[in-house]
């Protein structure tokens, strides 16, 4: 698979380590009443979708930047690439 | 459909046109006691178990393709029980015993051959874990051998053991553990469970699960509806896929494994043997062939193929162990969709859904555990407990922290 890195242009995933489903981003809060819940279900419970996925990749043997993915595990055709950073920006985190 | 070596001789003489199928194609009837979910090695087992010790035969087993097309039909053969934790050793030695009974049992020839396997030690402290995980399978009355480098030396001359990275400083043996042919576990469980009136249906896929009020009523397929008192998913791979039908959401990622057979080559391997510092096994096919793997490509995928990278790190596993492997061409390579679990250990367990049951989370260790895994799956559908060896493999496991983590990798499924 080839990940078109937004900054590095087109790279071999195999400089990439697979970290998992995006929505690790979404950490919830400690100090939730259903902290506990949350937690169990952020770190281990899964949508495991056939078909479209956002996922994290991590450029090791690059850049050291934090990607957000979206793959089809059906195809292996990946159809965007965005800095993870941004992704979280996005979603009102890392402020 | 029975065998003898007078039918055998029999049908030689009239050009073999008398053999029958081996079991009935019926059409779906509108309702069972239980309907399975998934029949490849588990779900059949499973039926055979139910119909067989617990008297249960009012069964479908519903295959979406043909029977024993997914991971039984794709997998590397390799027979053991040499884990270590409680929750998970004494399943694996009561699979063990009834893979050693099996063909006797079903009456079928799966061609189970105890060849050993041996587990290659690098280093003193690997050395030390292998000798403790030995001890914890006595424990579970399993068989364990240490085996130090001379004794590996006389055996085994075509190792590498004095490779400058990885020496080879010796093994843990089982000598109980082996290898099977794969596809006819299948056969033999689906022959024994339709004899014995359980309805195996192919080409039936499921497209939902009906739920009222919390409890499973039955399933919608593409041959029509079929009601169910009793529902249990046992996809493997495609675990989430249906769970999701359900609303569940589970504590597995699906992953590609990838495995290698090499051509026909004269014996050379005396059993399974394990790279310790690395991900590498390898055993030799009765045909010849080497039949190898590695490690999971470790991104979540549904696509039945890898790709390069890990075709690379399997080959150089081989290369660090038997360097003659690299005088072998490859013939075939294949990939097959793998449950990983957070901890690494599977789920038989009832689901918060009433009549609704998961087995599932075999990560790339469920050949080995298909005749146990079909008889707990049995005891629980039958009897609503677990069986007393699977008692851990709950699906709430990690809210209550009693997780089964054998390499203590935490919960990243592609680590394991």
């Amino acid at each position: 698979m080839i990940i078109n890195h937004p900054h590095l242009g087109p790279r071999d995933a195999a400089e990439f380590i697979y970290l998992g489903d995006a929505s690790l981003i979404d950490r919830p809060d400690w100090q939730d009443e259903n902290a506990t819940e949350k937690f169990y279900e952020y770190g281990y419970l899964r949508n495991n979708p056939a078909g479209e996925h956002q996922e994290l990749w991590y450029h090791e043997q690059g850049d050291r930047s934090w990607l957000v993915v979206t793959r089809n595990t059906l195809t292996h055709e990946i159809t965007k690439v965005e800095m993870a950073r941004d992704v979280a920006r996005a979603r009102g985190r890392s402020k | 459909m029975r065998y003898s070596a007078f039918k055998i001789f029999t049908q030689g003489l009239t050009g073999n046109k008398g053999w029958k199928p081996v079991w009935r194609e019926p059409d779906p009837k509108p309702e069972y006691d239980i309907v399975i979910i998934g029949g490849g090695g588990h779900g059949l087992s499973t039926a055979y178990y139910l119909a067989k010790e617990y008297g249960l035969t009012n069964v479908a087993v519903l295959e979406k393709g043909w029977l024993g097309s997914g991971n039984i039909g794709r997998n590397t053969t390799i027979i053991r029980s040499n884990y270590m934790l409680p929750g998970n050793e004494p399943f694996y030695e009561f699979s063990m015993k009834l893979w050693e009974n099996l063909e006797q049992d079903f009456n079928y020839n799966a061609m189970i051959s105890q060849r050993s396997i041996l587990n290659l030690v690098h280093s003193d402290a690997q050395r030390d874990a292998f000798i403790r995980r030995g001890n914890a399978m006595f424990l579970a009355g399993a068989d364990a051998e240490y085996a130090d480098e001379a004794q590996l030396r006389r055996e085994l001359p075509f190792l590498d053991f004095d490779n400058a990275r990885f020496p080879i400083k010796g093994g843990l043996y089982q000598r109980r553990g082996g290898t099977v042919r794969h596809d006819a576990v299948a056969w033999g469980y689906a022959r024994g469970a339709d004899s014995r009136g359980v309805d195996i249906i192919q080409n039936c896929e499921v497209t939902g699960i009906d739920i009222e009020n919390g409890v499973c009523r039955g399933v919608q397929t593409s041959r029509g509806p079929i009601r169910a008192k009793k529902v249990a998913m046992c996809v493997a791979g495609s675990s989430g896929r249906v769970a999701a039908m359900a609303g569940m959401r589970l504590p597995i990622e699906s992953h590609v494994l990838q495995a290698f057979v090499s051509e026909g080559l004269k014996p050379v391997l005396p059993g399974v043997i394990t790279f310790g510092a690395g991900h590498f096994y390898v055993s030799q096919s009765d045909k010849g062939g080497l039949v190898f793997g590695g490690d999971i490509d470790g991104y979540n995928t549904y696509a039945q193929r890898g790709n390069l990278p890990v075709v690379e790190d399997v080959a150089e596993g081989g290369m660090a162990i038997m360097p003659m492997i690299g005088r072998a061409r490859l013939l075939r390579s294949w990939g097959g969709i793998m449950d990983m679990s957070m901890d690494g250990s599977p789920f038989i367990d009832k689901t918060h859904i009433g009549g609704l049951y998961f087995n599932g989370g075999w990560c790339y260790g469920g050949f080995k555990a298909t005749p146990a895994s079909g008889y707990c799956y049995a005891h629980l559908l039958a009897r609503d407990t677990p069986h007393p060896v699977a008692t851990e493999m709950r699906l709430d496991r990690f809210k209550r922290g009693h997780i089964i983590d054998e390499k203590g990798q935490g919960n990243q499924p592609n680590l394991h």
